[in-house]
């Protein structure tokens, strides 16, 4: 990990309340792996205070973070302009970790994108690509406007679905539900691994309905960081073998493990 | 010249980590030249494994932020036998800090950490205040003097006390610690705050409430500091808000022999080392010889 001064080569709005940065940042996007985030210095000054956690959205020529103005240091971030500067710490936490081809079943991967959760899911869908590993995709949010990423999935599988809590775009309801219809109609020849990450809600339950099936799931979580690396026990998961730090131990976890 | 001395501890420059806000510095290793650093004052252990609270446990504030984080650590066994190893090798001084529930924890932990040869010094973290207890021990003169007292007795190592400044007079603890004998204060832990969501209505963070820190407390704490140097004999450390260089000399300035950078940490990883620099930028720009002389110069003159 180190900490850098990036070079921003791009920051476009891509949707309603949605942005993309590009940032030159060369190291950070040689040592990353998909799960992995940057802590991002939003201000020049001491307001907000600190850094903004996201999770590496793609590694091209530096990496793409793709972040939603939600709050002061976001709305910072959105005005940036290209050309700017921005102190990038990274990479850090865990990643995803990939299927083993060497496993007796087929391995195949379902990613479950709720809302700005697809953002670290589709590095995941670039590596699993290259990795030729069968994917399914599954993008749920509660309308239209806030579905990300389809084209990006679509760029790396066929097999991208998308559900909408009001119907106004793809299958109406849950992304919980579609989970179910697709599971119905696919075989089940496979080793079956379930990456998710969006809502608390949701990763609870789709992390249910993968214990029921027997379906490893990992588990991207989101908690508020100051340090982000691992120093000052502010992000703690409670799992089965204890505290552990959304930061360093995580943020992508083994859903078994979570005492939710 | 930045050396400076905390009693017979001898620094290679006034600049410390403080406790809380650098793990056990290996978590810094990546980014930081750890030997660089005057002093690593660790988090804080206990003498048993501790939960901490429950989350959030930050939250950030105009300028600043609130922790409560609750002193979760292993234990002091833990700490010997996973810690100690790799802070020992760093090659720069290193203080422990300890938090004790009554005197005797506070004895034992000063007792277990005195045989260890490459502890350089104890920090007495009595003023946390995430901890769930009636008044903390730096909210009493008499506690505190007993505790320094206890502690004083069983080790020769530096005895650094870390006063808190949800006190009404922090100068009558400050010399309450002095007469027990410690060999110096540092100041300020966090200010006792809290924040409600308005939509939940609820506290932000899971304990209600939580310590204060970062830039918007330094004119408190420049105060507290300049007000306790005045009124003590031994070296006075100064923490709060401390995010550069500049800041870092206001609090020589009011009278610290030393600071200790916490918050700043999360920000810049690399702010002690900044710090540093600038403190020489500043002694070269003003052709001081050793930056001791700066220490208390503030001029009150009309």
């Amino acid at each position: 990990m180190k900490d850098v001064k990036a070079k921003i080569l791009s920051n476009d709005k891509v949707g309603h309340v949605y942005y993309k940065m590009h940032l030159d940042a060369p190291y950070i996007a040689r040592a990353a792996k998909p799960g992995q985030f940057v802590q991002v210095k939003c201000s020049d000054s001491t307001e907000p205070l600190l850094r903004r956690p996201f999770s590496i959205h793609k590694v091209k020529r530096g990496i793409e973070i793709l972040y939603e103005a939600v709050g002061r240091g976001t709305d910072i971030l959105s005005r940036k302009k290209e050309g700017g500067f921005v102190d990038v710490l990274g990479p850090l936490g865990s990643g995803f970790s990939m299927p083993d081809r060497a496993s007796s079943l087929e391995p195949r991967a379902i990613i479950i994108a709720g809302g700005i959760g697809a953002a670290p899911l589709v590095y995941l869908a670039d590596e699993l690509a290259k990795k030729k590993i069968k994917t399914i995709v599954l993008i749920g949010a509660k309308t239209k406007h806030l579905i990300l990423c389809e084209k990006d999935f679509k760029k790396v599988t066929p097999e991208v679905y998308v559900s909408t809590d009001d119907g106004s775009y793809g299958c109406r309801g849950l992304v919980s539900k579609l989970f179910h219809k697709i599971l119905k109609t696919t075989e089940s020849k496979f080793e079956t691994i379930v990456y998710v990450c969006g809502p608390h809600g949701m990763l609870k339950c789709i992390s249910d309905i993968c214990m029921e099936r027997n379906f490893e799931c990992q588990v991207s979580l989101e908690e508020k960081m100051a340090c982000g690396i691992g120093a000052c026990l502010g992000c703690v998961v409670n799992t089965r073998s204890g505290n552990k730090l959304a930061c360093k131990d995580g943020p992508v976890f083994n859903s078994s493990e979570i005492i939710w | 010249m930045i050396k400076v001395k905390i009693g017979k501890l001898k620094l290679k420059n006034p600049v410390m980590t403080a406790s809380g806000t650098f793990g056990y510095a290996r978590e810094f290793e990546k980014l930081v030249n750890l030997k660089q650093i005057g002093a690593i004052i660790t988090k804080t252990i206990t003498l048993n494994p501790r939960q901490g609270n429950l989350m959030p446990r930050i939250c950030e504030t105009p300028s600043g932020m609130l922790n409560a984080i609750g002193l979760q650590n292993e234990g002091l066994d833990d700490f010997l036998r996973e810690k100690m190893p790799y802070l020992s090798r760093i090659g720069t001084p290193i203080i422990v800090s300890i938090s004790g529930n009554n005197i005797d924890e506070f004895f034992i932990l000063a007792k277990r950490l005195d045989k260890i040869r490459n502890i350089s010094g104890i920090e007495l973290n009595i003023s946390c205040p995430n901890i769930n207890c009636e008044g903390l021990v730096a909210q009493d003169a008499k506690e505190t003097y007993e505790v320094v007292k206890a502690v004083r007795k069983i080790t020769t190592k530096t005895v650094i006390t870390k006063l808190s400044p949800n006190v009404t007079d922090i100068v009558k603890i400050a010399r309450s610690a002095e007469d027990a004998g410690t060999d110096a204060v540092s100041l300020v832990n966090t200010f006792l705050g809290m924040a409600i969501d308005i939509n939940t209505r609820k506290p932000k963070l899971g304990n209600a409430t939580g310590g204060l820190s970062g830039p918007c407390i330094k004119p408190i704490a420049v105060r507290m500091v300049y007000e306790v140097s005045k009124n003590l004999d031994i070296p006075v450390i100064g923490i709060g808000g401390i995010m550069n260089a500049a800041d870092a000399i206001e609090f020589m300035l009011a009278g610290a022999a030393a600071i200790q950078a916490g918050t700043a940490n999360f920000i810049e990883p690399g702010v002690c080392g900044k710090i540093i620099k600038g403190i020489e930028e500043y002694l070269k720009k003003h052709k001081i010889e050793d930056v001791r002389s700066i220490v208390g110069k503030l001029d009150i003159s009309k």
